[in-house]
C-alpha cells in the first residue's frame, strides 16, 4: 500500500518533466538495448557456430578396443579384439545421452574401377548409422546402403568425392561396380563433399560399405590386427612368432590339411576395429562417457579396479577451442554494452542530483508536513529506479527491434535469449538503485530549515 | 489546558571557532485555542524560535512540551511524526508542489501520516479540507493557475488536512496584498474561534500582529513583552516613537 502511493508519488514527480525524464532514460534505453541486442546476436552466432562444429564432428566419440601387453611390451590400440557390433547395438540402445552408434572396420587397400585404380585413405566398412554420426547424411548422388545390407553382407559401397574424381574422371558412379581387393561393389551413392578435417587429413578419400561385407569378404580379418610378422608366417620363418601373439593361431588348435579342407572354419570374429558414437550434444559428452563406460563394463564382465579393454576418445580440445572463441566474442561485446549502461546510469545519477536541487524546497516542505528522512530517500530512490526500469523495458524492445533488424537485413544469426531479458529488468533496476542512491540519500540529509529558505 | 510549554530554552550556534546565542533562556506557555503573534525584528530569534515551536530545530538546553509530549529530545523521524500529527505549517511563499493539482497538494501530507489511509478517504478528506476554504471549485486547479490569496488558501487547507492542534503560520501574508491578507488574516481569526485551533502568527508587521489577541515580542534572544495584543502594540509604538 505504502510502496504503491510511494510509486505513484513518483510518477507524478516524473511527469512534471516529461521531456527531461525520457532524455533521462535515453542512456539506460540505448544501454539495455545493447546488452539485449549482443546477447541476442552473441547467442546467435555461438549456436550456429556450434552447429558447425557438431558438423565438423566435435561431438563424435571413438571407441577403440583397448591394447594388449606382453612381457611389458604393448602392443597399441587394437591389437586385442574386444568390440563387437552387438557392443555398438547395446551401447545405442542403453545409453541415453548418446545419438546413434556406428561399428568400424577398416581395410586399406585399393580400389579399381576400369583401368583407374587408388588406394583411398580410409575404406570403411560399418552401419548406415555412420552417416548420421557424421552429419553426413545428404548424398551426392545415390542413396545410402540399408541395415538389410548389412545382414546379408551384401556387396554395395558409398564413396568419397576424391575417389569419384580419382576413379570415374567425370562418368557418374551410381550403379557401377568397382573392385576392392578382388571383390567387386556395386555403388549406390556418393557421398557430399566434406574436406580436409582439423589435421589436415582428406576426408572425401573414403569408402563406406556394410561392415559385414568388409569384414568377411574383403579382409577377412580385423585391420588392426593384421600383424606384419604373422601374415608373413607362412611363407617365411620368423623366430619372433613364438614369443609375439599372432592372429588366431594362439587361440584355436591348428587344424590338419584335410580338416581344413573338410570343415570351413564356422567360427566367424564379430569383432569391430572401432565404434563411432554421436553424443546428442557438447553437453552430454562426458554423461556419454560414462553411460557407454557402464555398459562396456557390463558386456565385457570388467570388474572394478579392473583395467578396461576398451578406450574412448572425445574431440575436447576441438570444441574447447572453438566454442571459446564465440563465448570470448560474446563476453568481450557485453562488456561494451555494459560501459553504456553505466555511462547511462551516470546520466541517471546526474539528472537526479539536478533534480534534487532543483526540489529543495519541496524536500523541505515535505519534511515539515512530516516526511522522514527515509521517505525522502525512499521517494528519490523509486523515482530513479522506476526512470531505469521504463528504460529498461524500452530498451528490451529496441534491442529486440534492432535484432531481429539485423537478421533481416545483415542475415547474421540471432537468437532471441530469456535469461538476457530477465537480467536486463534486474540490471536496470539495480542501475537506478546504484545511481539513484548517492542523489536520494543526500535529498534526505537536507535540514529542512535550510531547504524550506531554498531559493 | 496548556497546548505547549518551553522553559528555559536556550539555541547556540555553533559556526566552528565561535558560538553565536540566538536564545538566551525563553520560556513561554501557549494555551489550547489561543491566537498568538510572536513578533520581532530579524535577527531577533523569531524564526529560531519558531523553528523549535515547529519542531523543525532542537534546542541546545532547555525542554519544550507540546500536547503533553516532551518533543525536544525525540529522534528526526519522530520529531517528523509529530509535525505531520500536531502542526500545520502556513509559509510567506505558499510552497506548492508545482505543476500539481491543489487536490493533490492538499493530500500530500496524509501519505506521510503513519496510519495509513486509503487513497479515496485521503482524497475525500482533501475535498472536503478545500471547500471549507471555499475552493471546492477550484480542485483540480494547478497552483500557476490560482491567485495569490487562493494559494495561500490551499496551502492552509494543506496545513489542516491532518487536523493539528496548532497551526504555525510563517509571514503568512507577506506576498499577498492587503486585502487578500485581510481574508486570510481573517480565516486564520476563524479557524481559531470556530475551531479552537491554537494559532501562531509569525510576523514583523503590527497590522498583523492586531488580528492576534496576544503578542510576544521578541528582542535579542529573550522575551521582551507578552501580553493582550493592544498592550503589547501600543507599548510597541511607543517605544519605537520614543528613542
Amino acid at each position: 500500500m505504502r510502496m504503491f502511493r510511494t510509486l505513484r508519488t513518483a510518477f507524478r514527480a516524473l511527469r512534471r518533466n516529461t521531456l527531461r525524464a525520457a532524455l533521462t532514460t535515453l542512456g539506460i534505453v540505448i544501454g539495455i538495448a545493447a546488452v539485449i541486442a549482443m546477447m541476442e546476436i552473441g547467442n546467435g552466432s555461438s549456436s550456429a557456430i556450434r552447429r558447425t562444429i557438431e558438423s565438423m564432428g566435435a561431438n563424435i566419440l571413438l571407441i577403440m578396443p583397448g591394447q594388449a601387453a606382453s612381457g611389458g611390451v604393448s602392443f597399441g590400440a587394437g591389437s586385442i579384439m574386444t568390440l563387437t557390433a552387438a557392443d555398438a547395438e547395446a551401447v545405442a540402445r542403453d545409453c541415453p545421452a548418446l545419438g546413434v552408434v556406428a561399428p568400424v572396420v577398416r581395410v586399406r587397400t585399393q580400389v579399381v574401377y576400369g583401368h583407374n585404380n587408388w588406394v583411398p585413405m580410409s575404406i570403411y566398412g560399418t552401419t548406415p548409422d555412420f552417416l548420421e554420426v557424421r552429419d553426413w547424411t545428404n548424398l551426392d548422388e545415390g542413396g545410402p546402403f540399408s541395415e538389410q545390407d548389412v545382414r546379408n553382407a551384401s556387396k554395395v559401397c558409398l564413396l568419397g568425392q576424391t575417389l569419384v574424381r580419382e576413379l570415374f574422371a567425370g562418368e557418374s558412379p551410381v550403379g557401377k561396380e568397382v573392385r576392392v581387393q578382388s571383390v567387386s561393389f556395386k555403388v549406390v551413392g556418393v557421398l557430399s563433399r566434406k574436406g580436409a578435417n582439423m589435421m589436415g587429413q582428406d576426408q572425401d578419400d573414403i569408402l563406406l560399405a556394410p561392415w559385414t561385407t568388409i569384414k568377411y569378404r574383403v579382409s577377412g580379418t580385423s585391420a588392426t590386427t593384421v600383424n606384419q610378422s604373422a601374415s608373413s608366417a607362412s611363407s617365411t620363418v620368423n623366430s619372433l612368432n613364438q614369443l609375439y601373439p599372432g592372429a588366431a593361431g594362439g587361440l584355436y588348435p591348428v587344424p590338419s590339411t584335410t580338416q581344413a579342407a573338410d570343415t570351413p572354419l564356422p567360427v566367424r570374429f564379430a569383432n569391430v576395429d572401432q565404434l563411432m558414437a554421436a553424443a546428442n550434444s557438447q553437453e552430454e559428452i562426458p554423461a556419454a562417457i560414462e553411460q557407454m563406460t557402464d555398459v562396456l563394463h557390463e558386456r565385457h564382465r570388467i570388474k572394478p579396479g579392473q583395467p578396461d579393454d576398451f578406450i574412448i576418445r572425445d574431440m575436447t580440445e576441438m570444441t574447447k577451442a572453438l566454442s571459446s572463441t564465440t563465448v570470448l566474442m560474446t563476453k568481450l561485446l557485453l562488456c561494451v554494452a555494459m560501459i553504456s549502461l553505466v555511462v547511462g546510469g551516470v546520466g541517471i545519477m546526474n539528472i537526479m542530483l539536478v533534480s534534487v536541487t532543483e526540489r529543495t524546497r519541496e524536500i523541505g516542505l515535505r519534511m515539515a508536513v512530516g516526511a522522514r528522512p527515509r521517505d525522502i530517500l525512499r521517494q528519490f530512490l523509486v523515482e530513479a529506479v522506476v526512470l531505469c526500469l521504463a528504460g529498461g523495458t524500452m530498451g528490451i524492445g529496441l534491442g529486440r527491434a534492432s535484432s531481429l533488424m539485423v537478421t533481416a537485413f545483415l542475415k547474421w544469426p540471432t537468437e532471441a535469449s530469456v535469461p538476457a531479458i530477465v537480467a536486463a529488468v534486474f540490471v536496470s533496476a539495480a542501475v537506478g538503485m546504484t545511481f539513484g542512491f548517492y542523489p536520494a540519500w543526500k535529498a534526505s540529509r537536507l535540514d529542512p530549515i535550510e531547504a524550506l529558505r531554498y531559493e | 489546558m496548556e497546548l505547549m510549554k518551553i522553559t528555559d530554552v536556550y539555541k547556540t550556534y555553533d559556526l566552528g571557532d565561535i558560538k553565536v546565542p540566538v536564545l538566551k533562556g525563553v520560556s513561554l506557555t501557549i494555551a489550547t485555542g489561543e491566537m498568538v503573534a510572536l513578533m520581532g525584528v530579524s535577527g531577533s530569534g523569531k524564526s529560531t524560535l519558531m523553528n523549535i515551536l515547529g519542531c523543525l530545530d532542537r534546542p541546545t538546553s532547555g525542554s519544550y512540551w507540546l500536547d503533553g509530549q516532551e518533543v525536544s529530545a525525540l529522534s528526526i523521524d519522530k520529531r517528523a511524526l509529530v509535525r505531520n500529527a500536531k502542526i500545520g505549517f502556513v509559509f510567506q511563499s505558499f510552497n506548492l508542489l508545482a505543476r500539481t493539482s491543489a487536490l493533490e497538494n492538499v493530500a500530500m501530507p496524509l501519505s506521510y501520516t503513519a496510519v495509513d489511509m486509503s487513497e479515496r478517504e485521503g482524497r475525500k478528506r482533501a475535498a472536503e479540507m478545500l471547500k471549507r476554504m471555499g475552493l471546492g471549485d477550484r480542485m483540480d486547479h494547478e497552483p500557476s493557475q490560482l491567485s495569490g490569496g487562493q494559494q495561500q488558501r490551499v496551502a492552509i487547507a494543506r496545513a489542516l488536512v491532518n487536523h493539528p492542534p496548532l497551526l504555525l503560520a510563517d509571514e503568512p501574508t507577506g506576498n499577498l496584498d492587503s486585502r487578500t491578507s485581510q481574508e486570510v488574516l481573517q480565516m486564520f481569526q476563524q479557524l481559531n474561534t470556530a475551531e479552537g485551533i491554537t494559532v501562531i502568527l509569525v510576523t514583523h508587521d503590527p497590522d498583523v500582529a492586531r488580528h492576534a489577541k496576544r503578542v510576544i515580542h521578541i528582542k535579542d534572544g529573550v522575551i521582551e513583552a507578552d501580553a493582550a495584543a493592544a498592550a503589547v502594540l501600543a507599548g510597541a509604538h511607543a517605544g519605537g516613537a520614543q528613542p
